[in-house]
């Protein structure tokens, strides 16, 4: 990357790092949300960017990582570290299996989304009937003292959490520039721009396509496990909900799918706008549920119509920075 | 269990089924002809559903015969989503189309929710208490009424494909979009007559359906969902197979409500839909392609 985005890169860095010592309570929730987004953007944009599978299912990893580390936290008291390797095991088989039998099956494109809705949909009306998961009343965690940090059973005051999820955001974007640059990144562009072509050529494509899937639902499952330790009550109805795969997916959409600043790009945009709509809305003393979502809608269509490839390539072009 | 409550779930099953399979006709022909994935059928229908919830409580219409002016309204909104909107779409890769109608189902929910809030809402008449006996079979009154307005909308869909010269055009832009060019078709203007009448089968089925459900916006994207599993099982490009689909499904729900349990019965359906998926793409009609 050049010299600009380097700097850039750095300034964000910092200015991200200091935060806490100048930001309340709300917005580092915000921050942390955006980075939360991000992070789970960039993991789906492993499946799609990479290996061309759009996935709209992606909230059953989420949901399923946060259920096990959750429900082990819960019945066993065994701690999120433990629990977490346990949850990405889970999520990786799952989307082995998912993809598996899609790529076995020749599925794809449209079929393969809704493969991934049906499989999303199936996992929330299942959960909602187990009894070891608390089933539709959900599942509670018990919220210990918020003041120290307890990092064996990851609690504690706000700042823990942001920075967490901020290595984590950004050990996201480390590992999928390390992954663009590899030889595999190459493989999985050539899958993404022409299949055939890519198979013609030697490549296994199964077996890339697999693997692509399987880091994306590892992934998504540390996204999973925060969710469960973060937000502490976990509702069938809502982590497998279709709703939250789109909310993944809306960040590497508008951003731009593909790229490596596409997802936090779009996750922040999104957010603060999103935030700031309610706020402005609130403070004229309208307290409407629904109005951020159809701004969602509204932004999403409007990328989708003019700028299909999403902001950061057009804002990079603008700023003279690399991919 | 008694076979008279078997049966009475059956044929509720089977009434509900047909509505079911109207408005996956709407998205048969959608998909089958435009290709486009209509990710907003459901959130259509529901908005149909709330527009014979608002008529009727507004001018006291009875939903069968707000039918007249919500088709046509309806007609005129597909048309012009696909001119405007869609058509644009038909050349761009696969997901850009998704994602477009993943944000038009996402704004079409949500301006419900602002506009009527999440409480249900539903229609009152006096027939729906009401039902015909046939010895131990009960038929609602309600059911039956919605099941023969699916019908006809869908007897005249098919007419329409089959004799009219603008269903045989329509049919020739589906077999084979460069040959219907070549023949002098104006294929977007089509594609958009598509769309508006697979609107329309919408429109009928979300009236018909007012009768028989209380209507939230959450509705829209479980109906999508519907949508698909019953096009997928039945057929692409099958309209029969979609009607057929559609009775299946209503049955399979109704019983699957009966034996394990009334939230489970969406389950059901979406395991048929993966099953489907991988066994038998084409669907139980459809054509291998």
């Amino acid at each position: 990357m050049n010299k600009r985005t380097a700097t850039l890169l750095a300034i964000l860095g910092v200015a991200l790092a200091a935060l806490p010592a100048f930001a309340g309570n709300y917005v580092l929730s915000v921050a942390t949300l955006i980075l939360y987004l991000a992070f789970a953007g960039q993991a789906w944009n492993v499946m799609m960017g990479f290996a061309g599978q759009l996935s709209l299912g992606h909230s059953l990893y989420v949901g399923v990582a946060a259920y096990v580390a959750g429900g082990l936290f819960f019945h066993y008291g065994i701690g999120p570290w433990a629990g977490l390797w346990l949850a990405m095991l889970a999520c990786v088989l799952i989307g082995a299996a998912i993809g598996f039998l899609a790529f076995r099956f020749g599925i794809s494109g449209v079929y393969f989304a809704l493969l991934t809705i049906a499989f999303a949909e199936f996992t929330r009306i299942g959960f909602d009937h187990l009894g070891w998961t608390g089933g539709p009343g959900g599942m509670f965690l018990k919220v210990a003292q918020r003041d120290q940090i307890d990092l064996l059973n990851f609690r504690g005051p706000p700042a823990m959490y942001y920075y967490t999820m901020l290595v984590l955001a950004a050990g996201a974007f480390a590992l999928c520039a390390w992954l663009l640059k590899s030889r595999a990144g190459y493989y999985w562009q050539a899958i993404r721009e022409n299949e055939e072509a890519a198979q013609a050529l030697g490549i296994n494509t199964f077996r890339w396509k697999m693997i692509a899937v399987m880091i994306s639902s590892a992934m998504t499952a540390v996204a999973g496990v925060f969710f469960a330790f973060y937000y502490n009550n976990l509702f069938p109805e809502q982590i497998f909900h279709i709703s939250r795969s789109i909310e993944i997916i809306l960040g590497p959409i508008i951003g731009g799918v593909g790229t490596l600043f596409g997802p936090i790009l779009g996750a922040a945009v999104l957010t603060v706008l999103g935030d700031a709509i309610t706020e402005l809305l609130a403070v004229l003393g309208w307290e409407i549920p629904g109005v951020k979502q159809v701004f969602y809608g509204v932004v999403l269509l409007a990328v989708i119509m003019f700028v299909p490839n999403g902001i950061w390539p057009a804002l990079a072009r603008r700023l003279g920075l690399g991919k | 269990m008694a076979w008279d409550l078997i049966a009475n779930v059956v044929i509720s099953g089977v009434l509900t089924g047909l509505v079911y399979g109207l408005m996956a006709l709407g998205l048969s022909v959608i998909f089958g002809v435009v290709r486009v994935v209509n990710f907003a059928h459901g959130e259509m229908m529901t908005i149909a559903m709330y527009a014979a919830v608002v008529l009727f409580a507004a001018l006291k219409l009875d939903p069968f015969l707000a039918i007249v002016p919500v088709a046509a309204a309806f007609f005129a909104f597909g048309y012009a989503m696909q001119a405007g909107l869609i058509n644009p779409f038909i050349t761009r890769p696969e997901h850009s189309q998704f994602m477009l109608l993943v944000a038009v189902a996402l704004i079409m929910v949500n301006g419900l929710l602002l506009a009527f809030g999440p409480d249900a809402r539903n229609v009152q008449t006096e027939y729906q208490l009401e039902s015909f006996a046939l010895g131990p079979l009960l038929f609602d009154k309600g059911r039956v009424y919605a099941a023969a307005a699916a019908l006809a909308a869908a007897a005249g869909l098919f007419a329409f494909f089959r004799f009219s010269l603008t269903g045989k055009a329509i049919r020739a832009c589906a077999d084979n979009y460069l040959g219907a060019k070549v023949v002098g078709l104006d294929v977007k203007h089509l594609y958009a007559l598509t769309f508006g009448l697979g609107s329309v089968c919408v429109a009928v089925a979300g009236c018909a359906m007012a009768i028989l459900l209380e209507v939230t916006p959450q509705l829209g994207p479980a109906y999508t969902l519907l949508a698909f599993v019953i096009v997928i099982v039945g057929g692409l490009g099958s309209m029969g197979g979609a009607l057929v689909g559609g009775v299946l499904i209503g049955v399979s729900e109704a019983m699957a409500g009966l034996f394990i349990a009334p939230s489970a019965k969406s389950m059901f359906s979406f395991g048929l839909l993966i099953l489907v998926l991988l066994f038998r793409p084409q669907g139980l009609l459809g054509r291998k392609q």
